[in-house]
């Protein structure tokens, strides 16, 4: 009887119309609420200003008005300045010199932290803590540092006898100053995005290298490092982006000299939107900087591209 | 080339917590032995340490009479199959393969020779360019015994090798070991907690419960003649019938009694049993099934479980206890029925409450 009160009543529906059966996946157009605001901001601050960049770079553009349509005008103007295509040698020269070290001390720290003891703990923190600071802490810090006479380098080379190098006013150590600023500030995000590559490598290859005679170079050059291959890549990228963006630290360490030696193309941005108040050719210029990130990250992944290398 | 392991006195701690107490163990050249035993009995742990992969607290290991706890795993002459195969993801099959003996400088050609033999074993030579993320369970479970093979080691240790292959493929790739090992006459151990692997592979079996050994021995002598009352429940599908009875050693031979004064005669020796509580246990292809009355007990049937060759029927006697009986694969019986139970007093055993057991008077 209960059997057959279950069947007639599961069996009703069928009878009449088809009652589709519910498709979990199906899309739920009010959710769309929830994505809305961000979708709002997305698009007015980022999707809208990256046009009216574009827009701008095309038009004689200051302050008061955006005038007229000048088309290439504003990037043959650029390609003419000798300011800023030195700009552009500092930056590709400073993402040079902090991409790839930022990225072989990020995995040699990662590699000798990556273990489970309190002293790898406290290292990765303290390693770590610098990266909360703000670029002006950084910056302060590091002219402290850099101080002709007084500062630490100095005292440290002064136990010895030995003048410290100048490296914020001697032209072939400027850039090179804001570099080591820089990696010491940045150091904290490529070690944890390692350790945490580090950390998904399954424990049993490890076993089975050992069983396999892998001494400690071996389980380096052909377990660990094929492993964390994406990871390098992903961090080259990022950091390929948040170089080229070199702005704080080149500003109020040397605020781009000597001689417009450590001027990055963001700092001549600056000096030609908001200072020049050439509204068109900075935003030109930004438009190239955009560009040549794209580029560089781009190039940077079609190079080391995964081919059809599955885990 | 194979190895006789003697295992002695080991011990293993994590921290405060004794994994192995004392463990001695002693394997013959060419003999397939089977760790059995549940999770978390230790198994996998004196696995790892014949491996290397874990260290030895106390006591020592010895292949072929030398001692090698102390040297490190690749130097002591084994290979093993991991639980999750453990391939490199990022090399294909044919260099997970060469990793080992290219580490050790093996010259190429021979390394290619072994690769060539060890994938026509296997069936796998339109393997050998894949990597492992383009294999299905299987192949990378035979890419992990190749790995092995070609090493060409003195023992392989295989930790629960079949656990993640489908029912079918597991079937497969028991036999295929079992040929695989008929092949190389090398020593092999294996651990898993599944006791049909332990009981179709075996030479021998180490029951193993709660860091010590319960007993090695056939895989025959393990399922008729089990050591402990943990054996006898452990070993044999369904689990053996344990009845507590009160127990008769005035005669020669052993008579037990239920619970409704039912009295069966045993043909265990009663001048070996000692007093006290006793459990009776007979498996269930010992335990008939009878007309209700005809039997030396009535149970009524809860569960019904048809295998097709036979039918496990699952019986509840008057004071709650579960005996499972085997009957024809055509049984007639029903769920609910009450049906006698008719116990085969010379294949039943004792056990004592601290587990120790008493068989029948081997013949």
């Amino acid at each position: 009887m209960a059997d057959q009160l279950t069947i007639r009543e599961t069996a009703a529906p069928a009878a009449g119309v088809r009652v589709p059966s519910v498709n979990i996946y199906a899309p739920q157009w009010r959710n769309f609420v929830f994505v809305a605001p961000f979708l709002f901001f997305f698009t007015t601050l980022l999707i809208f200003p990256l046009f009216w960049g574009m827009w701008l770079s095309v038009h004689k553009a200051d302050t008061f008005s955006t005038g007229r349509f000048v088309g290439l005008d504003n990037y043959v103007r650029l390609f003419h300045d000798k300011v800023f295509l030195q700009s552009v040698w500092n930056t590709f020269y400073f993402v040079l010199l902090t991409v790839p070290t930022l990225a072989l001390i990020g995995l040699f720290l990662a590699l000798c932290l990556n273990r489970r003891t309190r002293t790898a703990a406290v290292l990765r923190t303290l390693f770590f803590s610098s990266s909360v600071l703000s670029v002006t802490i950084v910056t302060l810090i590091w002219r402290i540092v850099y101080i002709p006479n007084v500062g630490l380098l100095s005292t440290i080379y002064g136990w010895f006898g030995a003048t410290a190098p100048a490296f914020i006013s001697d032209p072939s150590l400027a850039m090179i100053g804001i570099a080591i600023a820089t990696i010491w500030w940045c150091i904290g995000l490529p070690m944890m995005l390692f350790l945490s590559a580090l950390q998904q490598i399954p424990q049993d290859i490890y076993e089975a290298a050992a069983l396999d005679n892998a001494n400690r170079w071996q389980t380096l050059r052909s377990i660990t490092l094929p492993s964390i291959k994406r990871t390098f890549i992903l961090v080259i990228i990022i950091q390929i982006v948040l170089q080229f963006q070199l702005f704080g630290q080149a500003w109020l360490m040397t605020r781009g000299g000597p001689n417009n030696l450590t001027k990055p193309i963001v700092l001549y941005i600056y000096e030609t939107a908001f200072r020049r108040w050439d509204l068109g050719m900075g935003a030109a210029a930004s438009e190239i900087l955009f560009v040549l990130i794209l580029i560089a990250a781009m190039a940077q992944y079609l190079v080391t591209r995964n081919k059809g290398d599955q885990a | 080339m194979t190895a006789n392991i003697e295992i002695r006195n080991v011990s293993k701690q994590f921290g405060a917590m004794t994994v192995l107490d004392d463990l001695s163990l002693s394997i013959k050249a060419r003999e397939f032995v089977v760790f059995l035993g549940p999770s978390g009995c230790g198994k996998s742990t004196l696995l790892r340490m014949i491996a290397g992969l874990e260290t030895v607290d106390g006591g020592e290991i010895a292949i072929n009479g030398e001692r090698i706890d102390h040297l490190p795993p690749g130097k002591r002459g084994i290979a093993m199959v991991f639980q999750s195969y453990a391939l490199y993801p990022h090399m294909t099959v044919r260099d997970n393969m060469a990793f080992g003996l290219d580490n050790i400088g093996v010259a190429r050609d021979v390394v290619d020779a072994r690769i060539a033999e060890a994938a026509r074993i296997l069936e796998m030579p339109h393997l050998l360019e894949r990597k492992p993320g383009q294999l299905s369970g299987g192949q990378r479970q035979r890419v992990a015994i190749g790995r092995a093979i070609v090493k060409e080691p003195k023992a392989f240790l295989f930790d629960e090798p079949l656990s993640n292959l489908d029912a079918a493929l597991r079937t497969r790739t028991r036999i295929e070991l079992a040929q695989l090992h008929q092949r190389l006459q090398s020593t092999m151990i294996f651990v898993t907690h599944d006791q049909v692997e332990a009981m179709t592979l075996a030479d021998r079996i180490v029951v193993m419960n709660n860091r010590r050994i319960e007993q090695i021995g056939s895989p025959m002598e393990i399922y008729e003649r089990p050591a402990t009352k943990f054996v006898a429940g452990f070993v044999g599908a369904p689990a053996m019938n344990f009845v507590d009875v009160a127990i008769d050693r005035s005669g020669e031979v052993i008579t037990v009694t239920f619970a409704n004064s039912t009295v069966i005669a045993t043909d265990i020796a009663s001048n070996q049993v000692v007093d006290g509580a006793h459990t009776f246990g007979v498996r269930s292809e010992d335990v008939r099934i009878a007309p209700t009355g005809q039997g030396n007990v009535n149970g009524k049937v809860d569960v019904l479980e048809r295998l097709g060759e036979r039918t496990l029927v699952y019986t509840r006697l008057s004071d709650g206890q579960i005996v499972v009986a085997s009957d024809a694969g055509n049984s007639r019986v029903a769920v609910g029925d009450t049906v006698g139970l008719a116990f085969d007093g010379r294949k039943s055993h004792l056990f004592n409450e601290t587990g120790r057991a008493w068989h029948a008077r081997r013949a």
